[in-house]
């Protein structure tokens, strides 16, 4: 007779720990995780207003001129043809004696328009040529975010390119060369807030 | 003090780093072959092999050269017999030669690279090395003249 009482006590354990383990999956599914929210806040207007200012800066000769429809980059804040005609190669390094690093030095050299330098000085590669020039604004947005256009970068590492080396020469350009539109501050800004807000493209 | 190979022989020297390489080969070490044109990389007198690659040495600064390997006219060859020299005595190309060490310099890493370089692969390499005497035409002849005698020299 003094087993009936077990059963009840077995069953209330079960349902007990059964509730438990619901309330934690439960509770889960309402969490909020911050990067997820801030990538799941798509603001199309914020977006689209912020990449306005980067499309500035992208089509700026300190950026545009390494991002050429050709395979010659562009020199200048006129983006003419880089005299000497340069070729990109297999690699966006040059070619035979046309390397870009035997002029192109670790650092700028010093005086007017000499050359620029940085240690990673280079085009895109033949593959990916990740061209700007003559790319509309809706163009351009749809190929930045598009793994197969823009050198195989997922999102956080399109985040992260903000802050490339490379990048970041644009607003080091050397003597007699212009600045890019904004600031480097100002432009990450409006990268960040163009991606985080769903990297929209605006209308064509 | 700052030590340097060159031409494979090691130099011992004193020189700023930011001092460009050209300055140390000519005025410290000597080496007056390669020459000093724009001083701004635009012109190509000024080329060496730095690693291999055709740097100018009028915008490299001397540190990037330490450690490394570099190569100059006269290293070229050993008794001045590069099918390049060859090929430049036999037509006969330079007219006053003043660019000529360092189109040679640039025609070497083309040849290097591309065993039969046609009129476009050289016109590619050479748009750098300025010549005031306008021997273009011969370079360029003497480019392909140099690619045969590497060919032969290598059948042999």
């Amino acid at each position: 007779m003094a087993k009936r009482y077990y059963w009840p006590k077995k069953a209330i354990f079960l349902i007990t720990t059964l509730l438990i383990f619901m309330v934690i999956v439960m509770s889960a599914f309402d969490r909020e995780v911050p990067y997820t929210k801030d990538d799941q806040t798509h603001d199309s207007i914020a977006s689209v207003t912020a990449f306005t200012q980067v499309y500035k800066v992208l089509m700026s000769p300190r950026c545009m001129n390494c991002h050429p429809s050709g395979d010659v980059p562009l020199q200048g804040d006129d983006s003419h043809l880089h005299t000497m005609l340069p070729r990109r190669g297999k690699d966006g390094k040059g070619l035979y004696a046309m390397k870009c690093t035997n002029c192109h030095q670790p650092e700028n050299t010093p005086g007017v328009r000499t050359p620029p330098g940085n240690a990673n000085w280079h085009l895109p590669p033949a593959d990916m040529k990740m061209v700007f020039q003559g790319k509309t604004a809706h163009e351009l947005a749809r190929q930045l975010v598009d793994p197969k256009r823009n050198g195989r970068k997922n999102m956080a590492q399109l985040i992260a390119h903000a802050d490339d080396d490379l990048v970041l020469a644009g607003w080091n350009p050397g003597e007699g060369r212009t600045l890019p539109p904004i600031s480097h501050a100002e432009f990450k800004k409006a990268w960040l807030t163009w991606i985080r807000n769903g990297a929209f493209a605006p209308a064509p | 003090m700052i030590s340097l190979n060159i031409n494979n022989k090691t130099y011992s020297l004193e020189a700023d780093a930011d001092t460009p390489l050209l300055w140390v080969l000519r005025d410290i070490v000597g080496l007056v072959g390669t020459k000093y044109g724009c001083g701004v990389a635009q012109c190509g007198a000024c080329v060496v092999h730095l690693n291999g690659e055709a740097v100018r040495s009028c915008v490299t600064k001397v540190s990037r050269a330490i450690g490394q390997k570099v190569v100059t006219i006269e290293g070229l060859s050993e008794k001045n017999d590069h099918p390049l020299q060859k090929a430049w005595l036999e037509l006969d190309v330079a007219q006053c030669g003043y660019c000529q060490a360092g189109q040679i310099m640039a025609a070497a890493v083309l040849l290097k690279e591309n065993k039969q370089p046609t009129d476009a692969d050289i016109d590619i390499a050479m748009a750098g090395n300025i010549c005031r005497c306008g021997t273009y035409l011969r370079i360029r002849e003497a480019i392909h003249l140099a690619a045969d005698i590497q060919q032969k020299s290598k059948k042999r």
